[in-house]
C-alpha cells in the first residue's frame, strides 16, 4: 500500500540540468526502487531554486535537508543512508562560503535566510508542469477573485494602491499602465508578456517561466480582465526552450481546467493565451519593437506616443508587462495592494529578483525587498566575493545600466537612488567584479554588446556606439589620445538625448558610470598607457621593481629569455619579447614583479 | 471549474498530498540503525504508516533516525508531540503501533509498558 512519507525534490531548472539533474533523477528512481521504497517515497520535479552555484540540488522533505552538488553517483548513499535509514549524508550538505559551516536545513542558509521571497516563493518547491501543485499552493484564487469578487476598475484601482512598477526596468508604475490601456477606444485589445529577457547574465524571467509558468498565466489573464482584452500572447526568446515548454504544458492544463478559454469562472471573461518565439534580438525587449516582431516585421522600434496603450498590436490597444510584474499580479489580488506596498521603499514597492553573478561566491537568483542595501545582497546574501578577492565594481541592469563602485555599497536598491547614482534597476542582472577587473574594458564590452544590437534605425545610436566603441578600443589597445574622454563624453550626451528607442539612450551608461566612477583607470590607459588591473594585453606588461634582490630566478624561469640583469643588481624585462605568461611574478621570492 | 468554492474545496484536497513537504508539529520517530533494521524496524515504520492512513490521522510526520546506542531495546520509536516531552519506546513491535498510535499519538497518554526514557524538549 502507498503511504509516501517523505518527498524528493530535485531541480530541473536550465542551470541543474546542465550539471546533470536529469541523471541524477534517474538514479533516484533507479535507486528507490532498488530499495523497495517506491511506496514510500516520491520524487517530484522541480523549478530552478535560485541558486545555480550549487546545482544539482536535491532537497528531502519533510526534514527539508538541502543537498548540494549532487552526483549521479551519490544518489545510491542518499537513498540508502538518508531515506532509508535517517542518516543525513554529512559530505553533501552546502558549506557557509566564509565560516564554513555545515548548514542541514533549508531555511538555515544565509543566500535564503536574508531574501524575501515572493515572486519566487513557488519555484524550486513545486512541479511546474504539474497545474495541482500550483493550486495548492493558492494558484488562481487571484483570478477567480478578480472574476467572481470584483470589477475592472477595482483590479486597476487594488494594483495602483499597490506601487508596483514595472519590472522589465523602465519602473513604470504597472496601475497607470493597465488604467490607459483599459480607457483606450477599441472592439480588440491585448495583453503582452515580455519574456525577451536579453541582458548579458540576466536569468529571472527564465527561471520564473521554467519554476512557475502559471503565475505568469495568471497575472496575464488578471490583466486581461481588468483592461478588457481577450488575447494574450507570450513573447519569448527561442533561446529558452525549457521555458516555452513549461509555458506551452502550462497553458494546455489551464485551458483543460478552465482557467483559460471562455467564460472562465463562469464569468463573461473569455482568454486565451499564445506563444510567439521570438530570434533572441536584445531590441526587441523594447516594446515598439517587439510588436513589430510579433506582426512579422524586422524588429525595429518606432517612435512614440502613440504609445502601445492607445496603438499597439496591429493598431489595437495593447498592455505590454515583462514576466517579473505579471508574477506580482496574483498575491497582490489575494493580500490586497496595501499588504503589497507595505513592502519596500516610499516610491519601489514590494520586491525585486536579481541575477547574481560575476565574482561573487553565491552565484544565483536572489529576491530581496526594495531599499535593501548593495552591501546586503553581495556579502550577505552573495557570500562575498571569491577567493577573497577586493571589491571592485557592481554593474546593474545590464548594458542600460553602469557600474558603481565600493563607496555606493550602502546605496538602498531602488528605481530612484539607482538613477542617481548614474545606474538603473533595469531587468536586475548585478554583476559582481573584482579588483582584477579593468573598467574601460568592461565599458567596452557593454558597449560592443548594444553596438552589435543596435537595429540600425537611428543614426546616433547605429554610428554613435560605433565611434564610442572605436575609442574604447583604441584606449584599451594603448593608442588614446587627449581628447578622447571629452570626445566620449560629448557622444555620449548626444546618444542619450536624440536616440529613437531606449536601447540607444541607456547605451552610453556604463561608458559614463565608469568614468564617473573610475576616470583614473582611463587616465591610467590613456596618459601612463597602462592598465592598472592588467586586463588590457596591450597594456599590461610586468616590470621589475626595486624589490629585487637579482638573484636570477626570474630569469631561468621566463621561456622566451625576456629577462637580463646582473647578479644581486636589478632585473628588467624586454617588452617585446615578453609574452605576458606571469611565469616570473609566480617564481619572484621578494615580490618585485609588478604586473600593469 | 466555476466557482471559487469549487477552487477552494480542489486545493484542500490537493494540499493534504503534499503535507509532506511540512515538518508536523507531531513526529513519530523510529530508530533505522543497523541494529533498528536488524530487530524490525522497516516492519515498524511501514505498520505506523498503514496505521496512519487507516485512522486517517493528519498532520503527523514519520521521521527517521539513526542508532541512538540502546541497541538492546530496538525497535526503539520515539513520539514527540507539540509542548510535551520526547518520548522513546522500546522493543515495539507492529502489533504494539496500534495501541501508541491510539494512546498516545491522538490522545497524548504515554503507553507504560513500552517506555523507556523521555527527553524534555
Amino acid at each position: 500500500m502507498e503511504h509516501i512519507r517523505a518527498h524528493v525534490l530535485l531541480c530541473a531548472g536550465t542551470g541543474c540540468i546542465s550539471s546533470g539533474s536529469k541523471k541524477v533523477e534517474a538514479a533516484f528512481q533507479r535507486e528507490v526502487a532498488r530499495k523497495g521504497l517506491i511506496d514510500e517515497i516520491k520524487i517530484v520535479e522541480t523549478g530552478c531554486h535560485g541558486f545555480c552555484e550549487m546545482g544539482p540540488i536535491v532537497i528531502v522533505y519533510p526534514e527539508g535537508v538541502f543537498y548540494c552538488h549532487v552526483k549521479e553517483e551519490d544518489v545510491a548513499e542518499i537513498v540508502d543512508s538518508h531515506l532509508y535509514k535517517g542518516r543525513i549524508v554529512e559530505r553533501l550538505l552546502y558549506r557557509e562560503p566564509i565560516s564554513h559551516e555545515k548548514i542541514i536545513n533549508y531555511n538555515e542558509i544565509n543566500f535564503y535566510k536574508k531574501q524575501k521571497r515572493m515572486v519566487l516563493a513557488n519555484c524550486g518547491h513545486i512541479s511546474p508542469e504539474v497545474i495541482e501543485d500550483y493550486i495548492a499552493a493558492g494558484g488562481y484564487e487571484a483570478l477567480g477573485q478578480a472574476l467572481t469578487k470584483m470589477t475592472p476598475e477595482q483590479v486597476i484601482d487594488e494594483v495602483k494602491v499597490s506601487g508596483l512598477r514595472g519590472r522589465g526596468g523602465g519602473g513604470f508604475p504597472t496601475g497607470m499602465k493597465w488604467e490607459f490601456a483599459k480607457k483606450a477606444a477599441g472592439d480588440q485589445k491585448y495583453v503582452i508578456c515580455n519574456a525577451d529577457e536579453g541582458d548579458p547574465g540576466a536569468f529571472m524571467d527564465r527561471s520564473v517561466l521554467e519554476g512557475d509558468p502559471h503565475r505568469v498565466l495568471e497575472g496575464m489573464a488578471v490583466c486581461g480582465y481588468a483592461i478588457g482584452a481577450s488575447e494574450g500572447i507570450i513573447y519569448v526568446r527561442a533561446e529558452y526552450p525549457l521555458a516555452i515548454k513549461r509555458l506551452k504544458v502550462a497553458i494546455a492544463q489551464a485551458e483543460e481546467m478552465g482557467f483559460i478559454g471562455k467564460h472562465i469562472f463562469g464569468s463573461d471573461f473569455d482568454f486565451k493565451v499564445k506563444i510567439k518565439e521570438g530570434a533572441g534580438a536584445f531590441v526587441c525587449g523594447e516594446e515598439t519593437a517587439l510588436l513589430a516582431s510579433i506582426e512579422g516585421q524586422r524588429g525595429m522600434p518606432r517612435s512614440r506616443p502613440p504609445f502601445p496603450a492607445i496603438s499597439g498590436l496591429w493598431g489595437k490597444p495593447t498592455n505590454i508587462n515583462n514576466v517579473e510584474t505579471f508574477a506580482n499580479v496574483p498575491q497582490i489580488i489575494v493580500n490586497g495592494g496595501e499588504w503589497y506596498a507595505s513592502i519596500g521603499t516610499e516610491k519601489s514597492k514590494g520586491t525585486k529578483v536579481f541575477a547574481l553573478t560575476g565574482k561573487i561566491n553565491n552565484t544565483g537568483l536572489a529576491e530581496v525587498p526594495m531599499g535593501i542595501t548593495m552591501r546586503e545582497i553581495i556579502y550577505e546574501i552573495g557570500g562575498g566575493i571569491l577567493n577573497g578577492k577586493k571589491f571592485k565594481a557592481v554593474q546593474i541592469g545590464g548594458p542600460s545600466g553602469g557600474c558603481l563602485p565600493e563607496s555606493m555599497l550602502d546605496l538602498p536598491v531602488d528605481y530612484d537612488s539607482l538613477i542617481q547614482a548614474g545606474a538603473m534597476m533595469g531587468s536586475g542582472g548585478l554583476v559582481v567584479m573584482d579588483e582584477d577587473t579593468c573598467m574601460v574594458d568592461v565599458a567596452k564590452f557593454f558597449v560592443n554588446f548594444t553596438q552589435s544590437e543596435s537595429c540600425g534605425k537611428c543614426t546616433p545610436c547605429r554610428e554613435g556606439t560605433k565611434r564610442m566603441l572605436e575609442i574604447l578600443t583604441n584606449i584599451t589597445e594603448g593608442k588614446g589620445k587627449k581628447g578622447d574622454i571629452e570626445l566620449l563624453q560629448q557622444l555620449a550626451k548626444n546618444i542619450k538625448a536624440t536616440a529613437l528607442c531606449g536601447l540607444g539612450q541607456t547605451a552610453p551608461n556604463p561608458v559614463l558610470s565608469t568614468m564617473r566612477y573610475f576616470m583614473d583607470e582611463y587616465e591610467a590607459h590613456i596618459n601612463e598607457k597602462r592598465c592598472p588591473a592588467g586586463v588590457c594585453s596591450h597594456l599590461s606588461g610586468y616590470s621589475i621593481t626595486e624589490n629585487c634582490k637579482g638573484c636570477g630566478l626570474c630569469k631561468q624561469v621566463c621561456p622566451v629569455t625576456a629577462i637580463s640583469g646582473e647578479v644581486k643588481s636589478r632585473h628588467s624585462i624586454d617588452q617585446e619579447k615578453c609574452i605576458k605568461c606571469g611565469a616570473c611574478m609566480g617564481k619572484c621570492p621578494f615580490k618585485a614583479i609588478r604586473k600593469g | 471549474m466555476k466557482t471559487l468554492e469549487d477552487l477552494k474545496k480542489l486545493r484542500e484536497q490537493l494540499q493534504s498530498d503534499r503535507k509532506v513537504r511540512k515538518m508536523s508539529s507531531t513526529q513519530v520517530i523510529v530508530g533505522m540503525g543497523t541494529c533498528g533494521i536488524a530487530a524490525g524496524a522497516r516492519e515498524v515504520m511501514i505498520a505506523i504508516l498503514d496505521e496512519i492512513a487507516q485512522k486517517k490521522l493528519e498532520d503527523i510526520s514519520v521521521c527517521q533516525t539513526d542508532c541512538i546506542g540502546m541497541c538492546q531495546q530496538e525497535v526503539l520509536v520515539d513520539v514527540v508531540r507539540p509542548n510535551e516531552p520526547r518520548i522513546t519506546y522500546g522493543r515495539v513491535k507492529p502489533t504494539d503501533v496500534p495501541k501508541i498510535i491510539a494512546e498516545h499519538v491522538v490522545n497524548g497518554r504515554i503507553v507504560e509498558e513500552l517506555f523507556v526514557g523521555k527527553i524534555e524538549q
